[in-house]
């Protein structure tokens, strides 16, 4: 492989940003510093830009197996490393469900032929998802899991949750929870509140969420293990995160960018689009979520990236699918909204898009350090543009940011050490 | 100025709510004449697509393009067909592309109707649209308000009943609000949704309070899905703690009206005393709606000059 040197960028490490070229060889980062120089490498001119370490997106949904017209492996990475991801973990709600270790394997075989950024699969907590019984997860975890997840479906039985938090243990796999109690969501499309009345669209109370993180927080607490919350979208469950964490309980959690940056006012244009699971929120949770973010009560950001078919969108609300095509826009949102709109700094952000997630599921990389891993990507902070869900990499091109002004552009993406996307 | 579609009153302006009744007072009085041979929509198509059962509203646009001169066509889509076969925005094409001046949606779902309009170049008219509005009703309910007391500044209109699932009480208390009156609404805590008040309504404590000085005093069909559903024990204990008797109604203005969107339930939201009493307007409400509904669409296609290119 050919060394390359990073020259002239503004470099991010955990701490501060500093002026610095990098030296990747045989992978890793060989060398950071001024001036290097280094015969026979191909040298990226960073003048301008932003080195990040390879931000990682520990919630994504590839949907293969199984759903390929709305995005396969290969397409779902390829959109990764156009939105600056080295490194994705992608959920089980697949057909068939990544419940055993030969769909782990699987998946594992199509990222390597895709050769991309680095797809670590998350297995199912139970058997088809269904919240009966556990499903294999030493094997799966052998076969390359990363953690365990029932997503998209709750495990609704508190007695289940509690075996798989267990088990999950034993072979160092952490369970992630999506917090939903399927009676109070009751079949609702969006946040219950004004707004749902206004619309005529049945809500979801954020109480479904909450009572569900309030659980999952006790059976951690009493159990002594670890556990990590998705997608959290209100100020109740970042207050009960943070009560949580203050007393020393073993639980993690992720947001992704529609809860830091979008209220349900969307939702009145009926537009499919702004149809997510969690639904947006309001403004006071919008708050809590950047709060819990700037004082990691909230660890990390994830993009819960849902890529759906256009005719899955285009139809009544009620009848269209959750999600949010969200890959190729979370760093320019992140930057946008959290630094450029004051919530913390770069290395912060560096941290809840790479650091954090690393270190919840004990991956590789997260940061940028002589000997560390090469998984870099490359940002132009001062770029100003348009998102156009038209130029989306990924299938699907369902978004509620279409026509947004973001900054922060992603120009290259680098895994352990070779191009893998280049800004055209 | 009346757009190409009326999907809701949370954006028609008060202006075009009082033309449109202006337009209804003339509607009626030919009606009253029995003239129902009239020309004003001669050459003209409107479409009824109902997703949902109705009698009432599907027979009122029906009546009111007829009488105008429209030739009409009834679409039944069963429920069921909403989750499969084919999407709306397909069944709205092939709608259009037969040169439908106005379609008249019914559909269990909020935000249907402005998914077809957005589609389609006909006209599109909310017969109805899940929780979200039912804009003809309101603006019938209007139509009789206003021949009773003139005005709409000050009225105080009293809304009971299963607030939260009423598209009914949300088109009125939209229009309402704009055009100066006084709105009150009272219904079982689980009933009732979050947010109206921040709308304009007032949330009455009781029933009693609901009811004091009430100008109009208007009740909505409990359906017995909700009482299935857990959302309130029983019919009977419904009437007796939320229904509105005779009793009730001395607490309201003298000169009060009793409306309702209909189909009654006789001695659940009303007794049989109020909903025949002699406040009770809910007979003439139905002709109102006739009236109304034949002026919306005289407007419609009148802003519609080319036919159904024009849009």
């Amino acid at each position: 492989m050919r060394k390359i040197l990073i020259k002239g960028g503004q470099v991010v490490l955990p701490d501060e940003v500093i002026g610095a070229d990098l030296l990747l060889e045989g992978g890793k980062i060989a060398k950071i510093g001024k001036d290097i120089e280094a015969a026979g490498a191909q040298v990226i001119d960073a003048a301008g830009l932003t080195v990040f370490p390879g931000l990682i997106d520990m919630h994504v949904h590839l949907r293969e197996p199984g759903f390929e017209y709305k995005e396969d492996i290969a397409s779902g990475s390829a959109a990764a490393v156009a939105g600056g991801f080295t490194q994705v973990c992608c959920m089980p709600n697949t057909d068939p469900v990544c419940d055993n270790a030969a769909v782990v394997g699987y998946i594992v075989a199509r990222a390597k032929e895709a050769g991309l950024c680095k797809v670590h699969p998350i297995g199912a907590i139970t058997k088809g998802e269904k919240g009966e019984s556990l499903a294999e997860m030493g094997k799966m975890k052998e076969a390359g899991a990363v953690a365990v997840s029932d997503d998209g479906r709750p495990v609704s039985n508190a007695r289940m949750m509690r075996l798989a938090m267990e088990y999950a243990s034993d072979f160092g796999l952490i369970c992630l929870s999506h917090c939903e109690d399927r009676d109070l969501a009751d079949g609702g499309v969006v946040n219950e509140g004004y707004n749902s009345t206004l619309a005529g669209l049945k809500g979801i109370p954020r109480a479904a969420e909450e009572i569900m993180i309030a659980r999952e927080i006790i059976l951690a607490e009493t159990l002594k293990k670890r556990a990590h919350i998705c997608h959290v979208s209100t100020k109740g469950g970042v207050q009960l995160l943070r009560e949580a964490k203050a007393r020393g309980v073993q639980i993690t959690a992720e947001t992704c960018p529609h809860y830091f940056t979008l209220t349900d006012d969307v939702i009145t244009s009926f537009d499919a689009n702004t149809k997510v699971n969690p639904p947006v929120r309001e403004a006071e949770d919008v708050e809590a979520v950047k709060a819990g973010l700037r004082d990691g009560t909230l660890d990390c950001i994830v993009t819960d990236h849902a890529p759906h078919h256009v005719d899955e969108k285009n139809v009544e609300y009620n009848l269209a699918a959750f999600g949010i095509s969200g890959i190729e826009t979370s760093f320019a949102l992140s930057y946008t909204y959290l630094v450029r709109g004051g919530v913390f700094d770069l290395s912060a952000l560096a941290d809840r898009m790479s650091a954090a997630p690393a270190r919840i599921l004990h991956l590789e990389g997260g940061r940028i350090a002589e000997g560390e891993i090469a998984d870099l990507m490359l940002a132009d902070l001062q770029e100003k543009y348009v998102i156009d869900s038209k130029k989306f990499v990924s299938k699907g091109k369902n978004t509620p940011f279409n026509g947004m002004e973001v900054y922060g552009r992603v120009k290259y993406t680098i895994v352990d050490g070779a191009v893998k996307y280049q800004a055209q | 100025m009346l757009g190409k579609d009326l999907l809701g009153l949370w954006d028609t302006s008060a202006e075009d709510i009082l033309l449109i009744l202006d337009t209804a007072v003339g509607m009626k009085k030919l009606l009253t004449q029995n003239l129902k041979k009239l020309p004003h929509l001669q050459g003209r198509t409107v479409t009824t697509l109902f997703y949902e059962n109705s009698t009432r509203t599907r027979c009122s646009f029906e009546l009111a393009a007829k009488y105008l001169g429209a030739g009409t066509v009834n679409i039944s889509a069963s429920s069921s067909s909403v989750q499969k076969g084919e999407t709306l925005i397909d069944t709205g094409k092939t709608l259009d592309a037969m040169k439908n001046d106005v379609i008249v949606i019914r559909h269990p779902m909020g935000g249907a109707p402005r998914l077809l309009a957005e589609n389609v170049k006909a006209s599109v008219v909310n017969g109805g649209d899940g929780m979200n509005e039912h804009p003809t009703q309101a603006l019938l309910d209007f139509y009789t308000m206003r021949e009773k007391f003139g005005s709409f500044k000050g009225v105080k209109v009293a809304i009971l009943g299963d607030i939260k699932h009423s598209r009914v009480a949300k088109s009125n208390l939209f229009g309402l609000t704009k055009l100066g009156a006084d709105v009150t609404m009272y219904s079982p805590a689980t009933l009732m949704p979050q947010g109206i008040d921040r709308m304009g309504a007032k949330i009455a404590r009781s029933r009693e309070e609901a009811l004091a000085g009430a100008n109009v005093v208007m009740g909505l069909r409990i359906q017995l899905e909700r009482m299935h559903g857990g959302l309130f024990p029983s019919l009977s204990e419904y009437a007796k703690y939320y229904g509105v008797s005779e009793e009730h109604l001395k607490l309201a203005d003298r000169d009060c009206i009793v409306m309702h969107p209909g189909p009654v339930n006789r001695g659940v939201e009303f007794t049989t005393a109020v909903i025949d009493g002699e406040n009770s307007e809910i007979n003439e409400q139905v002709l109102n709606g006739v009236a109304v509904r034949m002026a919306l669409l005289f407007l419609l296609c009148k802003n519609r000059q080319g036919g159904n290119e024009s849009a």
